[in-house]
C-alpha cells in the first residue's frame, strides 16, 4: 500500500539553482528507502519538504491519503504527529534529562496546557520506558542530554521520534556525526524498527555502502534531481559515479563488496 | 606571498598606533588638559581622602541608620531588576529569531531595548521626578527603565544562542508554539537568563546609589546629606558599607551561578 507519494516537487531558494526539481516518486508501507547524494544535491530539502518543516515551491505531497501539500495549521501538526524525524545533530533539550526529551514526542498529541505543563499520563510513560529499553538506554533515563555520548543522544533522538507512534520516520544523515561503531548501532536498531514495527524509513545517508547494505530501495539525488531510483542491486559503480560525478565513490563501493564478499 | 602579510600587518599595527596617539594628543589639546597637573591633582585628592575620608568611632553610631537606608535601596534593586525581567523576558521572546511568530517583532523588541539602553540612568532619574517627585517611585522606575533596555536585549542574545535546532525537533513531532516555548526554549535557555538577572541586581545596587542623590531615597540620599553637610567620616563609612554590600552580593551570584550554569 502507498504511503507516501511525491508529484512533481520543487523547492526554489531565491537567488540560487532549484534545490529541488520536479522530484516524483512513492513509498510503499515497511519500506527502508536511502537516499543518497553529494553534499548540496537537496537530500535534506527533500526529507524536510515532506513534513513541511521546508515549504515547497511547486508539487503535490500526500501522506496516508491526506494531501499535506494543502494543509493549514492545526491539520499539519496531526501529520506531523505520525511523522517522526531523526536528526544529524540529535536536536534535544540538552539540559533535560533523557526522558524528559523522549516525552517531547508526545508533545503533538496533548493539549495546549497538558503541554506546556509537561504532563504525562501514566500510559505514555509506561511507552517511554519501553522504546529505551529497546534501545537499550534505560539505564540512562534520569541522565542528562549533554552528559551523555554522541551514539546515545542519536538513541534519544530515535526514542523520541518513536514514542509518537508514527507511520514514518523521516531520518537526515543520522549516522553523519558518529564513529562506525556507533553508526552500526544505530544503523541496526533503525533496521529492525522498520522491519518489527513495520514503520516506513527514508533516510538520507552520505555512505554508499551503509545504504547498500540496510536498505530495500535507493533514491540517488544529483542538483536536485533523481538519478536513481530502485533496489540496491541495480546500483551499479557507473550509476554511483553519475549520481556522486566523483571517482572515488566507486572505490568505496568496490570496497563495501569486497567487505561483503570476505 | 607571505612576507607580504606580515609587512601589511605590521604596518596596519603601526597605524593603528599612530592613530590612537593622534587621537590622544588632539583631544589633550583641545580640551587643555595638562597630564602632570592631573597626576598631581590625583596624587592630592588621594593624600586628602586618607586624612579626612574615613570613618571614626563617632561615625559607628549611625549605623543603624545607615543600614535601614542599605536595606531599602538592596530591595528597590532588587524589585526592579525582577520586574523588569518579567517584562523584558516576553519581549525578548517576541524578539528572538527561534521564537518570533513574524519578523517585525525582532525589530520591536530590538527598537524598545535600544531606547530604554541608550537614555542614561540619570536622565531617566530626572525625567521621572518631573511626574513622580522626589520619592522611591522614582528611583524604582529609574532603574526599572535601565534593567529592562539592558535585560531585553541580553534575554533576546540567549535564546538566540538556543538555537533552532530544538525548536526544528519539536516543531517536527506536531508540537504547538507555547509547547516548544516552555519544554525546550525555557529550559535551555534559563539558567542563562538566571545569571543575567543577578548581574543586573548586582548593578542596580551600585546604580541605585546614585539615582539616589538625585531621587532624595535610600543609601545614596544619605551620603548626599553627610557629604554636602562636610561630615566626612559618615560619609566614608557609607562609601564602604556599599562597597562591602556591593562585593557581598556579587560572591552570592557568583555562588549561585556556579549551581545553575
Amino acid at each position: 500500500m502507498t504511503l507516501l507519494e511525491l508529484k512533481n516537487v520543487s523547492k526554489c531558494y531565491t537567488g540560487t539553482k532549484p534545490a529541488l526539481s520536479d522530484v516524483s516518486f512513492s513509498v510503499k508501507e515497511g519500506e527502508f528507502v536511502s537516499v543518497i547524494g553529494a553534499s548540496g544535491s537537496g537530500k535534506t530539502t527533500l526529507l524536510r519538504c515532506i513534513n513541511r518543516m521546508i515549504e515547497p515551491s511547486g508539487g503535490e505531497i500526500s501522506f496516508n491519503g491526506i494531501m499535506v501539500s494543502k494543509l493549514r495549521k492545526s491539520g499539519l501538526r496531526k501529520v506531523r504527529t505520525k511523522i517522526g524525524m531523526v536528526f544529524q545533530h540529535h536536536n534535544l533539550v540538552e539540559r533535560l534529562t533523557v526522558i524528559e526529551n523522549v516525552l517531547h514526542g508526545r508533545l503533538g498529541y496533548k493539549s495546549t496546557l497538558a503541554g506546556v505543563l509537561g504532563i504525562y499520563n501514566s500510559r505514555e510513560k509506561k511507552q517511554a520506558y519501553e522504546i529505551l529499553e529497546i534501545l537499550g538506554i534505560l539505564d540512562l533515563m534520569h541522565k542528562r542530554c549533554d552528559q551523555i555520548s554522541g551514539g546515545q543522544k542519536q538513541r534519544v533522538g530515535i526514542a523520541r521520534a518513536l514514542v509518537q507512534n508514527p507511520k514514518m520516520i523521516l531520518c537526515d544523515e543520522p549516522i553523519a556525526s558518529l564513529d562506525p561503531g556507533s553508526s552500526k548501532i544505530i544503523m541496526d536498531y533503525l533496521k529492525n524498527i522498520c522491519s518489527d514495527r513495520g514503520i516506513t524509513l527514508i533516510i538520507s545517508l552520505h555512505q554508499v555502502n551503509v545504504a547498500l547494505n540496510y536498505s530495500h530501495r535507493i533514491i540517488g539525488f544529483n542538483k536536485g534531481t533523481i538519478h536513481f531510483d530502485g533496489p540496491p542491486s541495480r546500483l551499479s559503480p557507473g550509476r554511483i559515479t553519475e549520481i556522486y560525478g566523483a571517482e572515488q565513490i566507486t572505490e568505496s563501493y568496490e570496497h563495501s563488496l569486497a567487505e561483503a564478499a570476505g | 606571498m607571505p612576507a607580504d602579510i606580515f609587512a601589511n600587518r605590521r604596518k596596519n599595527i603601526f597605524l593603528f598606533l599612530a592613530f590612537i596617539a593622534a587621537l590622544t594628543t588632539g583631544s589633550m589639546v583641545l580640551t587643555q588638559f595638562d597630564p602632570v597637573n592631573g597626576l598631581i591633582s590625583i596624587l592630592k585628592a588621594f593624600f586628602w581622602g586618607l586624612s579626612n575620608f574615613y570613618p571614626d568611632v563617632q561615625s559607628l553610631s549611625h549605623i543603624t541608620d545607615i543600614l535601614v537606608k542599605l536595606r531599602d535601596t538592596i530591595l528597590m534593586s532588587i524589585a526592579s531588576s525582577v520586574a523588569a525581567a518579567v517584562l523584558a523576558m516576553a519581549l525578548a521572546l517576541m524578539g528572538s529569531r527561534s521564537t518570533r511568530i513574524h519578523v517585525f517583532f525582532t525589530y520591536f523588541s530590538r527598537g524598545i531595548g535600544s531606547f530604554f539602553r541608550n537614555v542614561p540612568l540619570v536622565a531617566w532619574a530626572m525625567v521621572l521626578m518631573l511626574s513622580f517627585s522626589q520619592s522611591s517611585l522614582t528611583g524604582f522606575l529609574a532603574l526599572f527603565f535601565g534593567s529592562l533596555g539592558f535585560l531585553t536585549r541580553a534575554f533576546m542574545e540567549t535564546l538566540d544562542e538556543v538555537g533552532e535546532s530544538t525548536v526544528e525537533a519539536l516543531k517536527a513531532t506536531g508540537a504547538a508554539y507555547y509547547h516548544i516555548i516552555f519544554q525546550a526554549v525555557l529550559p535551555s535557555s534559563l539558567p542563562q537568563m538566571l545569571s543575567w538577572l543577578l548581574f543586573m541586581i548586582e548593578t542596580n545596587i551600585r546604580d541605585a546609589t546614585l539615582v539616589g542623590f538625585l531621587t532624595g531615597t535610600g543609601i545614596g540620599f544619605l551620603f548626599d546629606v553627610y557629604y554636602k553637610s562636610f561630615n566626612y567620616h559618615v560619609a566614608s563609612l557609607i562609601v564602604i558599607v556599599t562597597v562591602i554590600t556591593v562585593i557581598a552580593m556579587e560572591s552570592i551570584s557568583n555562588m549561585v551561578r556556579r549551581e545553575i550554569l
